[in-house]
């Protein structure tokens, strides 16, 4: 099981842009992926996996470990870099995402990857199965926390909210879902696509603990996520305020980044920003 | 368990042999749970809910949620049977049952209840006739059909110890058991139900039994029918059917089904790429009218006349 120590801040901090730098080369070297919705993601996986989950990367299938679920599934270049920096499996890994034959394909899969939990990539599929596994674990009166990452714009998808409306009636405290709320989607903002707001309000109806954070606040997000339900009868769902492309000046807030590839100019120009 | 009684005339719906399986199967094995779409009374399983009301997660009318429920089950160590109306289990949720299920290889038991044409008067947005095209493809999954309710009981088993997604058809139409000697449940096989030599009918589900009646009424006109109980329909035993195209040289094939990506459609793939011989496939060819079970049948000629017509058809066809 991970360990927090005193500079779990710093830790984080430092993972995190270990794994923007290395999320980019991954796209890069591909030609393909989702840039613009890692980079808003990272932080929070990184928080995750070194500040708040506990596990073991040499022993993925412990039964008290706890679950995260990347349910942004195209999202690959923050959570393949965070199951690598975590221990999951070794660098080169990375080096075959989407490469024929690669177990790091466009879109997680449980069989081919360690410390994958269950398949993702077409949208709204991750927080039904995190419903299941807090559900397992209300059964087994196991201690373990599930974890289930959306994006904003997944959540036009009908099947998060069934599974909203069944966490709330379960009032499954062990449950906590984070919205990456980047306000944009593939072609454009959420809110002049399908809008979301009030996001807040619409968990709370459904029976959920809301709290808003800055997504890349570290210190926020530990404290938010980091906390143990304790008497809470809720689940929890935390909002978190984020910005696509997070981290590269010409990535920022565009759309376009949603699955942008970068040029050998543009990756060198992000390398140097990200320092 | 006590044997499940008789509804009329030596019939009997398998329903109650699969809820009778299923609480047996839990008491032994605490891992095992049920999911349902407010389907307790239809999937029969008021009583598992008051044995084990913990175990009986209802999600209310959700199917997409009830399938990725029952991934989640499987992660945490689960064995989850998802009991709803086929219709809506294998339809609305086909996304989650092809990336949550098939593709994750989770250990997770669909139970399609009143499959077929069992809510024939309620139209073809209650039929579930398309199910087998759409799970089929879908490599992992094993499709499983069982004929009666000896069968239905020995398939739930057989699912619970297997590894690995299952779809299970269940129907609600009252079907008498086989009558088969020594009878040996063989999964993923089929089961020889009449030896023969001019022609097979390999037939599933609801049909079987009918499809024994035709065999023994084609003996008495000389004909010589070999009937398989193809219980499995994916993956399909392909040494059977090349037996059967070898040996006798024509089949028909029946099922409670569209014609199009079923049984029938796995058997033609199956002899045309490796034994081509005629290939008769009985069951439905798209949406059918609203109509009653038994009146469906008859306009489709799933029947023992019908099978008996398509059997002398596909004799006919046969290359001198």
């Amino acid at each position: 099981m991970t360990m927090l120590n005193n500079d779990t801040v710093a830790t984080i901090r430092d993972k995190a842009l270990w794994m923007r730098r290395r999320a980019f080369r991954m796209v890069f070297d591909a030609q393909l992926g989702h840039p613009g919705g890692d980079f808003s993601a990272i932080d929070i996986i990184a928080t995750l996996y070194f500040g708040v989950l506990r596990y073991d990367a040499k022993k993925p299938e412990l039964a008290e470990r706890d679950r995260f679920i990347m349910s942004k599934g195209h999202a690959t270049g923050a959570l393949y870099t965070a199951l690598c920096a975590a221990g999951y499996y070794p660098e080169d890994w990375l080096s075959t995402y989407m490469q024929p034959s690669s177990r790091l394909n466009g879109h997680p899969n449980r069989n081919y990857l360690p410390g994958v939990e269950t398949n993702t990539g077409p949208l709204g599929h991750g927080m039904p199965v995190a419903l299941g596994i807090a559900i397992a674990g209300q059964l087994a009166k196991s201690e373990y926390r599930t974890f289930v990452l959306t994006g904003d714009g997944e959540l036009q998808e009908g099947s998060n909210w069934e599974a909203a409306m069944s966490a709330g009636n379960r009032k499954l405290s062990n449950l906590t879902l984070i919205v990456d709320r980047n306000r944009l989607q593939q072609g454009m903002g959420t809110e002049e696509t399908n809008g979301l707001d009030p996001l807040d309000d619409k968990f709370r109806a459904f029976g959920w603990h809301v709290e808003i954070v800055d997504g890349h606040d570290v210190q926020a997000l530990l404290n938010v996520l980091g906390a143990a339900p304790g008497a809470r009868s809720k689940p929890l769902c935390v909002i978190a305020d984020t910005i696509k492309g997070k981290g590269v000046s010409f990535m920022e807030n565009k759309a376009s980044w949603h699955h942008g590839v970068p040029n050998a100019e543009q990756f060198d120009i992000a390398m140097k920003e990200l320092v | 368990m006590a044997a499940p009684a008789a509804k009329q005339d030596g019939y009997f719906d398998c329903r109650d042999a699969w809820a009778q399986t299923l609480e047996a199967l839990a008491e032994a094995d605490p891992r095992i749970v049920a999911v349902v779409n407010d389907s307790v009374g239809s999937s029969k399983l008021g009583g598992f809910q008051k044995r084990f009301p913990e175990r009986l997660i209802n999600v209310g009318i959700a199917e997409q949620n009830m399938v990725g429920v029952s991934a989640g089950l499987a992660n945490g160590g689960r064995i989850p049977f998802v009991s709803a109306a086929s219709c809506f289990l294998t339809g609305r949720a086909l996304e989650q049952i092809k990336a949550d299920i098939a593709y994750a290889n989770f250990n997770v038991k669909l139970v399609g209840q009143s499959s077929g044409v069992a809510y024939g008067e309620l139209g073809p947005t209650h039929h579930s006739i398309e199910d087998f095209a759409w799970l089929r493809p879908l490599g992992a999954i094993t499709v499983v059909v069982p004929s009666d309710p000896w069968e239905t009981a020995e398939v739930v088993k057989w699912a619970a110890s297997h590894e690995g997604p299952v779809y299970l058809r269940l129907s609600r139409m009252p079907v008498p058991n086989l009558d088969i000697a020594d009878r040996k449940f063989q999964p993923r096989r089929a089961e020889l139900v009449h030896q023969g030599r001019d022609v097979t009918l390999i037939a599933c589900g609801t049909m079987v039994h009918l499809a024994a009646k035709a065999a023994l009424a084609l003996t008495a006109d000389g004909i010589s029918a070999r009937v398989l109980n193809m219980a499995t329909i994916n993956p399909l035993d392909e040494a059977a059917v090349a037996a059967a195209a070898s040996e006798t040289g024509a089949i028909v094939t029946i099922e409670e089904a569209n014609i199009h990506g079923g049984l029938g459609g796995a058997v033609a793939e199956f002899t045309a790429g490796n034994l081509p011989v005629p290939v008769e496939r009985m069951g439905f060819p798209g949406f059918v009218p609203t109509g009653s079970v038994e009146w469906l049948f008859e306009h489709f000629g799933l029947t023992v006349p019908g099978i008996i017509k398509a059997a002398n058809t596909a004799i006919g066809r046969k290359r001198p």
